[in-house]
């Protein structure tokens, strides 16, 4: 079979309305339905015929998948809510800027405007080798490219990886992380919450998934919590480009701070694995302290304890570490 | 020349149908019973077809037809088909399906069984050089005549190799300094000059490949009609195109009419004919339906060209005040499938912006299994300037000298002879736009800047300065007064949003006395009359078109006069224009254009262009003739004359701040000047002036294409994996000015902008984040964090000095 990319292939498309319709979508066709939120990324894969679902489940309908609301002291975030809506919402403005810092480093306002919360941490992806409809682990085979001696690999993971060395994209994940969220998915029927941190899956875990979402399951809701509101957050993206470009290193850090000294910490980092690595190990070292430059130059050489370089992207160490430290010195 | 328009503010004529949608580009036609096709890519650097089944195909409902490579023009060595059986990189296109909709196409595409034989491929040129190397094409690497055969004996594969000892230097970084040239030339005594030099520079630089990607990728539809082939084509030229069009297809050009009144940009990657363009031209004459090729941004990335990457290693040596004695530089190029030759410009603009007395510059291009090549946006120009304009602030880093002081010192004055040939040029006024930029820039001031540190942030400021060719001679201009008192100007020139289908029209009018809304353009529709044009590219067209219609308008201005004097009595030369209306000097009886018109048509002859001038090229004649006896007629080539090159300079400065934690470079404030002649429309000219850096921005930032080394293939094939510049990743802080000293050999005095604005945006940046580093040279393009960032960590480099297309 020739290969042709750029033109769309028909699919049976079905625009639901409430959760109830969607979740029965799903039931019915099984592995051969997409879930469609904002698009970005499935219209990508539609595109180059690599991913080709007989059946479009359309998210954009259902009311009750959109808007913020306020839920046992935190939030409660629709998943089809977008970005844009994220940005522009005065409490999580207020109380969780982290998220909407987070949220504003996303690509363009375009696609802020039309890209969903839900699509930005379910979102797969972007090794140009897998995206290219290579047959690598990731896509069933039984190979990594990206890995290979000579190949090309500077956008891809030092740590975590497992034969897959590809990252995880979103920019909202490791904020969410850091900030303690929980995601709600239906799967089976009924609402499952996953921890953030439990919720974005590793290779070895499974390797043909960027998180928990399996083929039938509806990502609804994201929630805050109320413990890390008003917390000292810090959140830091390096890019190519000042927009429309992935992360090549984030963080995401939040502090509670009494009295000048750090009482609890969370730090999650995102670029450098298949997903955001939270870094347990850091939080516990800065707190209880003040996080002056000996305790950052300390958490920053540990938070890289472990990575390793492909042959491109040894430089996602220092930068690792350089952007911990300034986490952690933006404390002071 | 007066200045009622010249050096003033219009709207141009496009532009409420482009702001409002109403522009028609070749993608928006659709005629009674057209069809789509879609192409089949190869999939791989190098490849041949060894079998096809299209039955499956065929047999869809919908599926018109096929058009294979035997079908289409085909040529003798590595020059391009627009499909080939066997392909020379991954994209390029094999075969073409055409069906009642593109889905039904693409559905056909995938329905083909077809088989190709992997053959041996390379992507670096360094590789192809190496010896036992692969080669691009079964029978070599290089393609010409025999050193020492006859004049006229034709050109062959050869199999051109370096030495092993070459590449133990290569392996370890190095470019060998005595490896053999293609082309090669020299002047002075290179050796002697730096056995006297004051200090050596030495550095290998690479500047990366990078696609031209612009708006509107190479779309095109086409049908045929009584004979005639009616093109609707995306292009940069026009009439030009028409010619190219036609050649290519092996028709008579006046059996082409071409419908271009709209292009998404070029930047050089669709100066005149594209090859894509042949393929509805052909498959619609096979089928007898229209044809609409869309073109995708994916194809766009395979098909639509890319500016060559140079691999090379410049020796410099410099007295203690600043000036450059010598320059030793040696230039591989990567040429793509097809080709290319930006090194020659390369090395003629090294010697232009430094003036050495002594030079030497060797280079090879090797045919490569990547895409296409072609002229981008200053092309061999803009890679140098940003090469070689941190080595001069390097330079000056060791030599204690201020970096804009280097930089006067070595620039051109008005008697520079440069390039293989010493060439001269029209007029130089770099210096003037190297103070005029200082002083916007506040050089003096920002001095404190240079290398600074503070906290993770290091400060840097650059200059560069960067000309291109801006200008061409000896066109023709074609333009009537028709009765309704207008003038109508033809336009054989494109319009890819430059807006110089308006302003060469300036100075028309403002030889007839007319106002700008008594001017109506005429452009893109061949069969509505085309003069001689220039070809859109090189920076020529407002140079050679301002003349061009100048000389018209002069031979109109004439015709009038002598109208009105034979009408109402005494000589041609007591009459002036103004207004739409000829009137006798000091007052008194006059007639309005329209008048003029109509007279003008009952006389004939030369005054409604029923009798041409002879000079004018015979590619203007059918157009003339076909408007004969609408109007009064101006037409004439531009024999104004003039000696020496035409060249525009753009003064380039920067001032970056790194951010050593990350790698990351801010650019605070970016100032361009430029001398490019008399100004004719400053918000245009800024506009290209500021496009021009900001592009030249993303070269030295952001913009990379990353190749597989082990399959030969391009990722970065998206725009945002190719990352040209974002509104995020310009200066907030940019200022633009012109020197405006008009060019002696022009009667309007007008030189292009175009393309020498790259370098200047480019090679600012390189030199002012030399500067910020202390006077380090990365040498290797695009800057980005990782490579910044490793420099300043002091990583070990995952790739060699030479290293081209990593990621």
């Amino acid at each position: 079979m020739a290969i042709i990319r750029d033109m769309i292939p028909a699919f049976d498309l079905f625009q639901p309305t409430t959760v109830d319709d969607a979740i029965a979508l799903l039931d019915e066709h099984g592995s051969e339905a997409w879930v469609l939120a904002g698009g970005l990324d499935s219209y990508d894969w539609f595109k180059d015929r690599i991913k080709r679902p007989k059946v479009v489940v359309d998210l954009g309908g259902i009311e009750e998948l959109t808007g913020i609301s306020d839920a046992q002291g935190g939030l409660k975030i629709g998943a089809m809510t977008t970005l844009t809506e994220i940005v522009n919402h005065a409490r999580v403005r207020s109380e969780y800027s982290l998220l909407v810092t987070s949220a504003e480093h996303v690509a363009t306002p375009q696609i802020r405007n039309q890209g969903t919360l839900g699509g930005n941490i379910a979102q797969d992806t972007r090794c140009w080798y897998y995206r290219s409809g290579w047959p690598c682990y990731r896509a069933g085979g039984n190979i990594c490219y990206a890995s290979a001696p000579k190949a090309m690999n500077r956008e891809h993971a030092i740590m975590g990886t497992s034969r897959c060395v590809a990252v995880s994209p979103s920019d909202t994940a490791p904020a969410l992380v850091a900030l303690g969220a929980k995601m709600v998915v239906h799967s089976g029927g009924s609402p499952v919450v996953h921890d953030a941190e439990d919720f974005f899956i590793g290779p070895s875990i499974d390797i043909t998934r960027m998180t928990v979402i399996k083929p039938g399951d509806l990502l609804t809701a994201i929630q805050i919590p109320a413990d890390w509101a008003n917390a000292h957050f810090f959140y830091e993206k390096v890019r190519d480009r000042g927009s429309w470009d992935f992360q090549l290193v984030s963080v995401a850090a939040a502090f509670q701070v009494s009295g000048g000294t750090i009482s609890d910490a969370r730090i999650s980092v995102g670029g450098v694995a298949p997903y955001p690595v939270r870094l347990d190990s850091v939080e516990r070292l800065v707190s209880g302290t003040t996080g002056g430059e000996s305790v950052a130059n300390e958490a920053g050489d540990l938070s890289v304890q472990g990575a390793r370089a492909l042959r491109h992207n040894d430089y996602k160490i220092p930068m690792m570490r350089n952007l911990v430290r300034r986490a952690v010195r933006s404390v002071v | 020349m007066a200045d009622k328009l010249i050096g003033t503010d219009i709207a141009p004529p496009d532009l409420v149908a482009k702001i409002t949608g109403r522009a028609q580009y070749s993608e928006d036609f659709r005629p009674d019973g057209m069809v789509f096709a879609k192409m089949l890519l190869s999939p791989m650097p190098h490849c041949r077809v060894r079998s096809v089944d299209v039955s499956r195909a065929l047999a869809m409902e919908g599926v018109i037809d096929i058009l294979r490579a035997d079908e289409v023009p085909q040529r003798e060595g590595p020059r391009e088909s627009c499909l080939t059986d066997e392909p020379h990189y991954e994209g390029e296109p094999v075969l073409a399906v055409a069906a009642v909709t593109e889905e039904i196409a693409a559905e056909a595409i995938e329905a083909i069984d077809i088989d190709f034989e992997p053959l041996p491929f390379v992507l670096d040129p360094l590789e192809s050089l190496r010896p036992g190397g692969p080669t691009a094409y079964s029978d070599g690497n290089l393609y010409r005549r025999v050193p020492g055969a006859e004049q006229g004996a034709p050109a062959t594969f050869v199999d051109f190799k370096w030495t092993e000892a070459d590449f133990v230097e290569i392996d370890a970084g190095r470019m060998p300094s005595d490896a053999e040239a293609v082309s090669e030339w020299s002047k002075g005594d290179v050796d002697a000059a730096f056995a006297g030099a004051d200090l050596i520079m030495e550095e290998a630089i690479v500047h990366q490949s990078v696609t031209h990607h612009p708006m509107e990728p190479r779309t095109n539809m086409a049908y045929w009609e009584n004979g005639k082939l009616y093109a609707y084509v995306s292009t940069q030229s026009a009439q030009r195109t028409k010619a190219a069009l036609a050649g290519a297809v092996g028709i008579d050009p006046e059996d082409v009419v071409l419908i271009a009144e709209y292009c998404g940009g070029g930047f050089g990657a669709k100066i005149s004919g594209t090859t894509p363009m042949q393929i509805p031209a052909i498959f619609s004459r096979k089928i007898n339906r229209p044809v609409m090729l869309r073109i995708t941004r994916y194809e766009e990335n395979y098909v639509g060209r890319a500016r060559p990457g140079f691999q090379s290693w410049v020796k410099m040596g410099f007295q203690n005040d600043g000036k450059c004695t010598g320059v030793d530089l040696f230039i591989v190029e990567e040429g793509g499938a097809y080709g290319s030759g930006d090194n020659g410009t390369a090395g003629a603009i090294a010697d232009l912006i430094y003036t050495p007395e002594n030079m030497r510059f060797r280079a090879v291009s090797m045919y490569t299994n990547t895409p296409p090549k072609a002229a981008q946006r200053g092309p061999g120009g803009a890679q140098i300037v940003s090469m070689l304009e941190p080595i001069l602030a390097k330079a000056g880093h060791q030599l204690g000298i201020d970096r804009l002081q280097m930089r006067m010192i070595n620039a051109p004055d008005a008697d520079v002879e440069f390039g293989p040939r010493g060439s001269t040029l029209t007029s130089v006024h770099a210096k003037e736009a190297l103070e005029q930029g200082a002083e916007l820039f506040d050089w003096t001031g920002k001095q404190e800047l240079s290398g600074r540190r503070e906290g993770a942030k290091l400060s840097g400021i650059g200059v560069a300065l960067s000309p291109y060719t801006a200008g061409s001679r000896g066109f023709d201009g074609l333009m009537i007064i028709r009765p309704d008192g207008k003038l109508y100007v033809h336009q054989g020139i494109g319009n890819l949003g430059t807006h110089s289908i308006a302003d060469t029209a300036r100075p028309a009018a403002e030889i007839l006395g007319l106002n700008w809304d008594q001017v109506e353009i005429v452009w893109g529709n061949s069969s509505r009359g085309m003069p001689r044009s220039s070809v859109q590219a090189g920076s020529q067209t407002t140079h050679a078109h301002t003349r061009a219609n100048h000389a018209a308008a002069m031979d109109a201005a004439r015709k009038i006069r002598q109208i009105a004097a034979q009408a109402l009595g005494g000589s041609p030369s007591d009459y002036v224009l103004d207004n739409g209306r000829v009137s006798r000097r000091g007052g008194g009886a006059g007639l309005s254009f329209s008048q003029v018109a109509e007279r003008a048509i009952q006389m004939g002859g030369e005054y409604d262009g029923h009798e041409l001038p002879e000079d004018i090229h015979r590619e203007t004649v059918p157009s003339a003739q076909m408007l004969a006896g609408e109007g009064l007629m101006g037409v004439a080539k531009d024999n104004y004359g003039g000696d020496g090159g035409v060249y525009t300079f753009v003064a380039g400065f920067a001032h970056v701040e790194i951010d050593a934690d990350t790698g990351v470079v801010d650019i605070k404030e970016f100032v361009g000047v430029t001398d490019c002649g008399t100004v004719i429309h400053p918000r245009n000219l800024g506009a290209q002036l500021y496009g021009g850096c900001i592009q030249g921005m993303g070269m030295a930032m952001t913009q990379r294409w990353v190749f597989d080394p082990r399959y030969g293939v391009p990722f970065a094939k998206r725009l945002y994996t190719a990352r040209p510049p974002g509104f995020l990743d310009v200066p907030l802080n940019m200022k633009w000015a012109a020197v405006g000293i008009a060019d002696p050999q022009s009667p309007v005095g007008a030189k292009g902008i175009g393309e020498p604005p790259v370098g200047a945006g480019a090679g600012a940046l390189t030199a002012a984040i030399a500067d910020a580093m202390g006077g380090t040279c990365l040498c290797r393009t695009p800057l980005t964090p990782d490579i910044i960032l490793a420099e300043l960590e002091g990583r070990e480099s995952p790739f060699s000095k030479l290293d081209q297309h990593v990621g």
